[in-house]
């Protein structure tokens, strides 16, 4: 907590100033640069610190957990791993299934739609992208209670696509698929020059050709980006998941550490809440240390178009 | 959306590409695999008689079958499946939610009239008096499935006479073949396979549900797995007077607030789901209670949006600011390591930060040696949850401030030096505006996200601390939040309601996203 006020407090006035002294020789000006960088630091990593001393904590419960770890030990996972009342394996595949199939579902949808908006001219296509803009004024998170009567009615006809099955919740999350990315994707395909298409179509590819063996493999860098940026939302949803997954076995890992945070038990069970969530942060870190620069782009532009 | 055949239908003029024999298999698998999908829930969807279902499942596989199985439609063939997904699970839910808003829907309230009215009749069945007792063995048909076949009841009457009972009535049953325990209960029939007590009580659903007909008004109920009686409902509808008279009691229910209930306001259990017109609306707007929970959560909701973005916002390009300096070393190892708290998922973030806000054993109160109930503490609360959303938020802040810092062209900022401005004049009145036009449009998303963000409230503090006298409305309740509260827990779960909630916040968020894409364009200008 103090942290937090330090590096606004100290950062406010120095920074302001930092352009003045820049002129300085290099090197000797930087110093505390790298003072004010330490406090960010501190304050943006202490409750990480704080997450894998718990995790590692030997006695495992809230009280004994502390910033500087009083002794490591492994006990914490063992307990995760062997707990048959929270299967952490099952939701760690569980989540794993939704957004890797989820994302791709939706990374296809938005490309295949973005193909037809970028290159072909038909009936209703500029009414289309407009109302596919407009769409995206209505967050779908916001239609749960309709959501939840549908699939509760589906789920009497056909169970495997009711609520408790991941697959109904993955298609739920691809409903949005189209309107989400397609003005993105679109911009992106806009800068594929049409000269190569209309070169492939007069070599007579037909268009599914030129779909599939060139224009997507053109257009890569973008969709690795909606791939990562789509895994990231559809790992971390919480709304949905937790009112489609009430059965324990098909819960996600944000449901399933939930419930082991809540209740009279969260102080003992914290050192096996922590090592799961340390593993379930692992993904997303991987992806966002691999991949900052398509984060980064992906991030600026999906906002401002 | 007519498609008209597009100007990329192959002209072909060059024999180089010749569509591989694996291609088109692909494409021949998957739609009958489609096909067979949609056959198969056609199928479930007759056998439970939903015929819209089968209306709209047959007419989206009319328009599969109709795009791929042409040349024609050529765009079409490329959104049909973002398409049929967008128009039921994006279009017909928010239709759905708008309808629902208008009813009661909610605990109670889950049946038509129709069916809540005889579950109300079913419910009433008392012992006829004098009638006779049964013993009873549950069973099912021979050779049919014993969580699914059709329930039979096998009776043994006080004077051992045996009958078989089924939905359509009763019928003698031969005693060639039948063993019986001493009381007299089957135990073997030919032709029936008899239900043990596990596969009886898997089955209570259905049981409660089932009775032997025996007469136009009575029927043999089942009591317990092992007993049966005969039966009549105490309760007669009359559909002329659209009332329920106890035959009993004499007493008169008429619908009241989709309940049956008599004039002195006994009411029956079992409500139906009806029309409220715009009452779950006008309720939000004038009834008291509701209404000032409403506004206090709205105000809320607000602040809590407005304040994490100029929070993490502010945060952000300060940093962003210290590190924009190209002698400076390192950067890339600062900013790999700051952006780390954006990359742990946002459920981890929250529940640690939970963990953390504990007030007897938690890492904040312990490191600042306060002892603060911060989320027991209506403001207490409310300052974690912003302190949480600041640690989770400056990040993205820190990153895209960095960006359209360094997209600033050094030129601007040398002329400004020779015109003689010093640094803080530069950072007022050149870089600021220019951040400011690139970053204005992610702030305002960045609103608009962080004003439905519901799993940070939700798994921090679950919209809590309540007060003590309304357990309804908590004092870090977003509105989403509170209309899920409102749909899913609580002592009268009413969908109805929540649904008009989620009407308004759509309303909000189209006026702040309309806003926004105004503004995008005002700021383009400016540029």
């Amino acid at each position: 907590m103090s942290n937090v006020t330090d590096a606004a407090a100290i950062a406010i006035p120095e920074g302001r100033t930092a352009t003045a002294k820049s002129p300085r020789a290099a090197g000797s000006g930087q110093w505390w640069r790298h003072a004010l960088g330490v406090i960010a630091l501190l304050w943006a990593l202490f409750p990480i610190v704080f997450l894998v001393s718990a995790a590692l904590n030997p006695a495992g419960s809230l009280q004994t957990s502390s910033l500087i770890p009083s002794g490591s030990s492994l006990a914490n996972f063992r307990t995760l791993f062997g707990d048959s009342s929270r299967p952490y394996v099952d939701w760690y595949k569980n989540s794993m299934i939704i957004a890797t199939v989820g994302s791709l579902g939706s990374v296809f949808i938005g490309a295949c739609a973005a193909y037809a908006f970028s290159r072909m001219r038909f009936a209703g296509r500029r009414p289309g992208l407009l109302a596919l803009l407009l769409l995206q004024m209505f967050p779908a998170m916001l239609t749960f209670p309709a959501l939840y009567l549908t699939f509760a009615k589906v789920g009497d006809i056909v169970p495997a696509l009711g609520l408790n099955s991941i697959w109904a919740l993955i298609l739920c999350y691809l409903g949005g698929a189209m309107g989400a990315n397609v003005w993105l994707l679109k911009g992106y395909f806009d800068t594929v020059p049409k000269e190569l298409d209309e070169a492939a179509k007069v070599d007579g590819a037909s268009h599914a050709r030129i779909f599939f063996t060139m224009t997507l493999r053109l257009v890569m860098p973008i969709l690795v980006t909606v791939f990562m940026l789509s895994f990231v939302g559809l790992f971390s949803e919480f709304l949905l998941a937790s009112i489609f997954l009430q059965d324990v076995n098909s819960q996600t890992l944000g449901v399933g550490l939930y419930s082991m945070s809540i209740g009279n038990e969260k102080n003992r069970l914290f050192g096996q809440f922590a090592s799961g969530a340390l593993l379930a942060s692992l993904p997303v870190v991987l992806l966002y240390l691999g991949f900052q620069r398509f984060l980064i782009g992906g991030m600026t532009q999906g906002s401002v178009k | 959306m007519a498609a008209v055949p597009s100007s990329l239908e192959p002209v072909k003029l060059g024999s180089g590409y010749n569509t591989p024999w694996w291609a088109h298999a692909i494409k021949w698998g998957l739609l009958a695999l489609v096909l067979a999908a949609g056959l198969f829930v056609v199928q479930k969807l007759v056998a439970n008689g939903s015929w819209f279902g089968v209306v709209i499942t047959a007419f989206i596989l009319t328009c599969v079958l109709a795009v791929y199985s042409t040349r024609r439609a050529v765009p079409m063939k490329y959104l049909l499946p973002g398409l049929v997904l967008l128009v039921t699970l994006q279009i017909w839910p928010i239709v759905y939610t708008v309808a629902t808003a208008f009813t009661n829907y909610g605990q109670g309230h889950v049946l038509s009239k129709e069916d809540a009215t005889a579950q109300s009749i079913a419910q009433s069945v008392k012992e006829v008096e004098g009638s006779e007792r049964y013993k009873l063995s549950i069973a099912v048909p021979e050779g049919s499935d014993v969580a699914t076949g059709d329930l039979v009841f096998l009776l043994t009457g006080a004077d051992g006479k045996m009958q078989v009972g089924t939905k359509d009535g009763l019928t003698e049953l031969s005693a060639d073949g039948v063993e019986k325990t001493d009381t007299g209960k089957i135990t073997k029939a030919p032709g029936y396979t008899i239900l043990n007590a596990k596969e009886a009580n898997s089955r209570s659903a259905d049981l409660e549900a089932f009775a032997v007909p025996v007469s136009t008004s009575a029927g043999i109920k089942a009591v317990g797995l092992s007993g049966a009686f005969q039966g009549a409902p105490t309760l007669t509808y009359d559909k002329a007077a659209d009332t329920l008279t106890d035959t009993v009691s004499k007493e008169v229910y008429s619908p009241q607030n989709a309940y049956w209930a008599t004039a002195d306001g006994k009411r029956l259990p079992t409500g139906w789901k009806e029309n409220v017109g715009s009452r779950n609306f006008s309720d939000l707007l004038t009834n008291p209670t509701i209404r000032a929970g409403f506004f206090k959560i709205f105000l809320w909701n607000v602040a809590f949006a407005a304040l994490s973005v100029a929070s993490t916002f502010l945060l952000g390009m300060l940093l962003a600011l210290l590190f924009n300096d190209e002698k400076m070393k390192g950067k890339g190892l600062y900013r790999s390591l700051l952006i780390l708290p954006y990359a742990i998922p946002g459920f981890v973030t929250a529940l640690v930060w939970a963990s953390m806000f504990n007030q007897e054993f938690g890492l904040v109160n312990s490191l600042t040696h306060l002892n603060i109930d911060w989320l027991g503490n209506a403001w207490a609360a409310k300052a974690a949850i912003l302190i949480a959303n600041l640690w989770l938020g400056f990040p993205y802040m820190f990153l895209v401030c960095t960006g359209a810092l360094q997209s600033i062209p050094g030129d601007v900022k040398e002329a400004a030096k020779i015109d003689g401005a010093n640094a803080f004049r530069t950072l007022r009145s050149i870089i600021m505006p220019l951040l400011l036009v690139a970053v204005g449009p992610l702030l305002i998303a960045s609103f608009a996200f962080n004003f439905n963000n519901f799993s940070l409230i939700y798994l921090l503090t679950q919209g809590g601390p309540f007060a003590t006298d309304n357990t309804s409305i908590g004092s870090t309740d977003l509105l989403i939040t509170y209309a899920f509260r409102l749909a899913f827990s609580g002592a009268s779960p009413n969908i109805g309601l929540a649904s008009a909630v989620c009407i308004f916040i759509f309303f909000i968020v189209a006026a702040m996203s309309y806003s926004g894409f105004r503004r995008t364009k005002s700021l383009e200008e400016v540029n």
